[in-house]
């Protein structure tokens, strides 16, 4: 297989869409042979250029769901994602759309993961809520996982 | 279809970086109100800098935008040195008009091929232009990596860099560090000078606008980090006295502050910064410009795409120019010790100048803060060039209507233009 790379979207200063930093965090405690990691706002170029030429691209990001169950894991390949809006722009970007968008180039890795966690709190304001941190070593057990499957 | 009463609705511009609404009512022929509304986050971030200490806005005010995180870093730095009486050296002050340079080519290119270009190719978004033409959303790519790289060398990353602090950088690379960033940039002038060559054969609209232009200004070189104001009606100020030309005011419609110029309308961003410094451009960007058909002004904001394209060269070039005369600083900053004071910085953000406030206690702690973004200062310039679009265009479909409408808005590149690309728009007739 070629290069794997786990890819955490958020931003740690929206409390829950810190989500996938915090498990990029725990990763790199103890790195993987052969597995990068990258951190990305979400902007659909850095995307991109995170995934290609990889095998497997493990993306982690928080998501809100109605109704809600915070801390919540949701696994996802591309066959699953919903479609995109059937729209483009630069910072609202999704991960469909960049996957739409990395289509067009040429640009989507092999094989595609997606985690996403259920959010209570996206508001301004660092730490993850009780929840949502303790669904963290979950999802970095579920990484190792996809990561560790041939 | 003139003779009757439109109202063009548009909820929920939702958006991380601003939210907005559209709202055009037009009553027998006459537009009757425009009104452009965006809810400015960085309100809240003066809040949160009451109290911190005057070394923390470049890491805190980085998070106002994902986009342009140098440009809320450079204008706290400006803003903050000035109250504690320090001035950086050339030599630092360098190294930050280079990371800027990253700012600026990133931005740029992330705006004219993914946002801008689909417009003028009858594209809805970049994704079905990236299916017929690859070859330029990979250009596009190609250039904002190129960007990305500068900004991750100097920034310690690309997106909200972490390198920076007041006085200058936490660590700086060896001249030898920068031999294949030098290498990528020389491919990216090339494509940024593809980009004007392209985007010279496109069709743009006619609209002049007649509103005051501020940009800021530098002796010598075209002004990116720092500088002095000036306008095109003749009005040059320092940015001490900022606050007492540019008045913000609140309007009935929306929460978002509005800004007037000495009591009158204006825009700011690349059509402000080309119309006063042109002449200061390089002379690859100068004749480039000329070549796109660009005189020394531009004032139709269809042409901004020109512009910045324009500006994409120029930052590629002043980012190989300071790479090629830059040595390791013997020390990455200068102290910055705290005093009581006040102190106003500006510096020009891709999408227009950006002022910060700072009152520190002698202890450093920051006693006010006051951040005016360019989006908010050109908001009443939008809603205007809305309001002559739609008055101009009163014969076309409510659909064309509206596509021209969310296309006069994309002109000024604004942090809300990602939700003007969907806007789900309502026409009520009555």
């Amino acid at each position: 297989m070629n290069r794997a790379v786990v890819i955490g979207v958020g931003n740690e200063y929206r409390h829950d869409d810190g989500v996938g930093l915090a498990v990029l965090a725990a990763l790199d405690a103890h790195p993987i042979p052969g597995v990068v990691t990258a951190l990305c706002d979400g902007e659909p170029a850095a995307l991109l250029e995170a995934w290609t030429g990889a095998g497997l691209a493990i993306v982690i990001d928080a998501v809100l769901c109605e109704p809600s169950t915070p801390g919540r894991i949701w696994r996802s390949t591309v066959d699953g994602l919903p479609r995109g809006s059937g729209t483009a722009s630069s910072h609202a970007l999704g991960i469909p759309d960049a996957v739409r968008l990395g289509a067009a180039l040429g640009r989507v890795p092999d094989e595609l993961v997606v985690f996403a966690v259920e959010a209570a709190d996206l508001g301004l304001g660092v730490g993850l809520t009780p929840a949502v941190q303790a669904a963290v070593p979950e999802v970095v057990r579920a990484v190792r996982d996809e990561l560790g499957r041939d | 279809m003139s003779h009757r009463s439109r109202q063009l609705k548009v909820s929920s511009l939702a958006r991380v970086e601003g939210e907005g609404a559209l709202h055009v009512r037009i009553a027998d022929g006459t537009v009757e109100r425009v009104e452009l509304n965006i809810y400015e986050p960085p309100r809240f971030f003066e809040a949160f800098l009451r109290g911190r200490a005057h070394t923390e806005p470049p890491d805190i005010t980085a998070r106002i935008c994902g986009i342009c995180p140098v440009a809320y870093q450079t204008s706290a730095c400006n803003a903050i040195e000035q109250a504690c009486g320090v001035t950086l050296d050339a030599q630092l002050a360098d190294v930050r008009r280079l990371l800027y340079c990253g700012e600026w080519i990133s931005s740029h290119s992330l705006h004219i091929y993914l946002l801008h270009a689909p417009d003028f190719l009858g594209h809805p978004d970049a994704i079905s232009l990236a299916t017929r033409h690859r070859e330029v959303v990979e250009r596009g790519l190609a250039l904002k990596k190129a960007g990305n790289t500068l900004l991750e060398t100097f920034g310690g990353r690309a997106i909200h860099p972490v390198n920076v602090r007041v006085g200058g950088f936490y660590s700086l690379p060896t001249r030898a560090e920068l031999a294949p960033l030098a290498e990528t940039l020389r491919r990216a002038l090339d494509i940024a000078l593809d980009t004007v060559r392209w985007t010279a054969g496109f069709e743009f609209p006619d609209l002049e606008l007649d509103h005051d232009f501020l940009a800021a200004y530098e002796p010598g070189r075209y002004a990116i980090a720092d500088g002095t104001l000036r306008t095109t009606s003749g009005s040059a100020f320092p940015p001490r006295e900022f606050s007492a030309h540019v008045v913000e005011s609140q309007v009935p419609h929306s929460t978002a502050l509005h800004a007037s110029l000495d009591g009158h309308r204006y825009l700011t961003g690349p059509l402000a910064r080309y119309t006063l410094n042109s002449a200061q451009l390089s002379p690859t960007a100068r004749q480039v410009a000329t070549e796109a058909g660009l005189g020394d002004q531009c004032r139709n904001p269809f042409r901004s795409i020109l512009v910045r394209g324009v500006e994409l060269v120029y930052a590629v070039e002043e980012a190989l120019r300071l790479i090629d005369g830059y040595e390791q600083p013997s020390r990455p900053f200068v102290d910055v010790p705290a005093r009581a004071g006040v102190g106003h910085g500006i510096s020009e953000a891709p999408r227009g100048t950006l002022y910060h406030r700072y009152e520190l206690d002698d202890g450093g702690l920051i006693r006010a803060a006051d951040i005016v973004p360019p989006t908010s200062q050109n908001q009443a310039a939008i809603e205007d060039d809305l309001r002559r679009v739609v008055s101009g265009n009163l014969d076309l479909d409510d659909a064309a209507l509206t596509g021209l409408c969310e296309r006069t808005i994309r002109n000024y590149d604004p942090c809300i233009s990602c939700s003007a690309h969907f806007l789900d728009v309502t026409w009520e007739h009555r």
